[in-house]
């Protein structure tokens, strides 16, 4: 391989992850401006303490946790069927809602929601996020699940229900098991997808039901905040693991 | 069957229906109404929020976007080739420089966009640095330009450009670049006759998944932009917050849709198996 092109790869991954890295590196600084002073835990201590920075992360987990229980469940009994006997509407429609942009989907949810208020008085809250996110993750599910099942030999199915196993036995006893790294990979996906989302969320969400997400937003928007630096490294770092994760479990045979 | 499949079915879509279709139906209904006193729709029917759309004012907001749009899908194709080349090159490391792009781009996209702030602004990394060393007496304009939304939106999506032409070109049989060499072509001439065209699909469907996903883009521009880089997806959310012009915002929407239905169509009949 000529040297140039591995010269250029050195440069395009300092590119992707520089940035990042700069800002763990600054999280660290005692400094409240951006030139280095000495190493401190200032800022993790800030984070940590901050009431409304704690109260979005719980609320992010349990948003998360919802969302990715519902998703998962249901876009893996959807692939399933799927994968049975395929449906172009309902696949056709899976696309939509995974290209659509989403600001989009964001105010057409909003608009759904205020209808519900006026006929229904359904009130904004973490209830109305974990359906929001329940809606744009399945989708994901589905995909993932799907293209392990496109692996998995159908005959083995087809024995079972000769032996005399039901249509539910033959699922959950003999494809079930075979997918579980797919669906845990999957719901991964789904609550790292949920725990990050900002532009659908902050559309959504009630007034007593702020993410982190739509915390660090607003300190962003506020001025420079080393807070910001201690808590955005912790979320990259959590979810990198999540993803490394993720991965491993997908191409796991 | 039928049953289990019919349980297995129903959640998914009653969820798509309720919570993705019946939406989009209430927001192509809003998009024909009239815009209502305080905020909320209201009759006559109408074809107007359409026609506003030629608006010089509206005009030059879809054209900045497509411009933006434009230029980052041609920044990401020109960076992205080349480390899509080097990883499918790249032999037994292959799946660790794979994570190495795959990573930053799942962890939070609003993280990825406020570390080009802490970077950009005028007290920012790169303005700092450059005083210390005494480069520059004034920090320069960085923040708050298109410069910063470009940049922002290739950071963004260039992933999305790498991962599909690694795809394509990881399928290239080597011995086709072997029998060009042997053939005496200079390696460039290798990669411009036979590797670029071959790997045109997945081009093709890079480029479309960046260009639509810039032309959706709310964040990016929202905090790397200021008030003269607004795109599509940020006047989408003013019309519904701020100027309170909902069918307006819903006309814009289905516009935003329309577009990245009409540029997907050819890439997803391409892959005639698809994801799903």
């Amino acid at each position: 391989m000529s040297r140039w092109l591995s010269l250029y790869a050195v440069a395009a991954y300092a590119f992707l992850h520089l940035p990042l890295a700069v800002l763990a590196v600054f999280s660290f600084n005692s400094s409240r401006v951006t030139a280095w002073e000495s190493f401190s835990f200032t800022w993790y201590r800030a984070a940590f303490t901050d009431p409304q920075l704690s109260e979005a992360t719980v609320n992010s987990f349990l948003i998360g946790a919802a969302a990715t229980i519902l998703a998962t469940a249901i876009g893996t009994l959807c692939a399933y069927a799927l994968w049975k006997r395929g449906s172009l509407p309902i696949t056709s429609t899976l696309y939509l809602s995974m290209v659509t942009p989403e600001i989009v989907l964001g105010i057409a949810l909003l608009a759904l929601y205020q209808w519900m208020f006026r006929y229904l008085g359904l009130q904004l809250g973490l209830h109305t996020v974990i359906l929001a996110h329940v809606m744009f993750c399945t989708a994901y599910v589905v995909t993932v699940v799907a293209a392990r099942l496109r692996s998995i030999d159908a005959s083995l199915e087809e024995a079972a229900l000769d032996l005399g196993a039901t249509d539910w036995q033959a699922f959950h006893r003999v494809t079930l098991p075979q997918l579980v790294p797919a669906i845990v990979s999957a719901a991964l996906l789904v609550f790292i997808t949920s725990f990050d989302d900002f532009v659908i969320t902050s559309l959504v969400a009630g007034v007593d039901s702020e993410t982190l997400p739509m915390v660090i937003y607003a300190m962003a928007r506020k001025g420079f905040n080393p807070a910001v630096n201690a808590i955005s490294t912790m979320i990259v770092l959590g979810l990198g693991v999540l993803i490394l994760l993720s991965s491993r479990l997908e191409r796991k045979p | 069957m039928n049953r289990l499949r019919f349980w297995c079915l129903a959640p998914a879509t009653t969820l798509l229906a309720v919570l993705f279709l019946v939406p989009i139906l209430i927001i192509a209904a809003y998009s024909l109404l009239s815009r209502g006193p305080y905020g909320g729709v209201m009759p006559p029917w109408t074809l107007e929020n359409y026609t506003r759309l030629a608006d010089p004012l509206y005009l030059s907001i879809l054209w900045r976007t497509s411009l933006y749009s434009l230029a980052a899908t041609a920044v990401c194709l020109l960076a992205g080739f080349p480390l899509a080349w080097f990883i499918s090159r790249s032999g037994p490391r292959k799946s660790l420089f794979l994570a190495l792009v795959i990573v930053p781009f799942w962890t939070s996209f609003l993280v990825r966009t406020y570390a080009w702030m802490f970077l950009l602004r005028d007290t920012g990394l790169i303005n700092s640095t450059l005083q210390s060393l005494g480069l520059i007496h004034q920090p320069l304009p960085l923040l708050y330009t298109p410069f910063a939304v470009i940049v922002g939106l290739v950071y963004g999506y260039l992933p999305f450009m790498i991962l599909p032409i690694y795809a394509t070109l990881e399928k290239l049989d080597p011995s086709l670049l072997e029998a060009s060499a042997d053939l005496g072509a200079r390696p460039i001439t290798t990669m411009f006759q036979i590797v670029i065209p071959l790997a045109r699909p997945g081009m093709l469907a890079g480029g479309v998944l960046v260009f639509i996903s810039c032309l959706g883009a709310y964040l990016t521009p929202d905090l790397l932009g200021g008030g003269k880089t607004i795109m599509i997806g940020n006047l989408v959310q003013n019309q519904f917050t701020a100027a309170r012009d909902w069918p307006f915002g819903a006309a814009l929407s289905l516009l935003l849709m329309a577009v990245v239905m009409a540029m997907l169509m050819p890439v997803l009949r391409r892959e005639k198996d698809g994801l799903l």
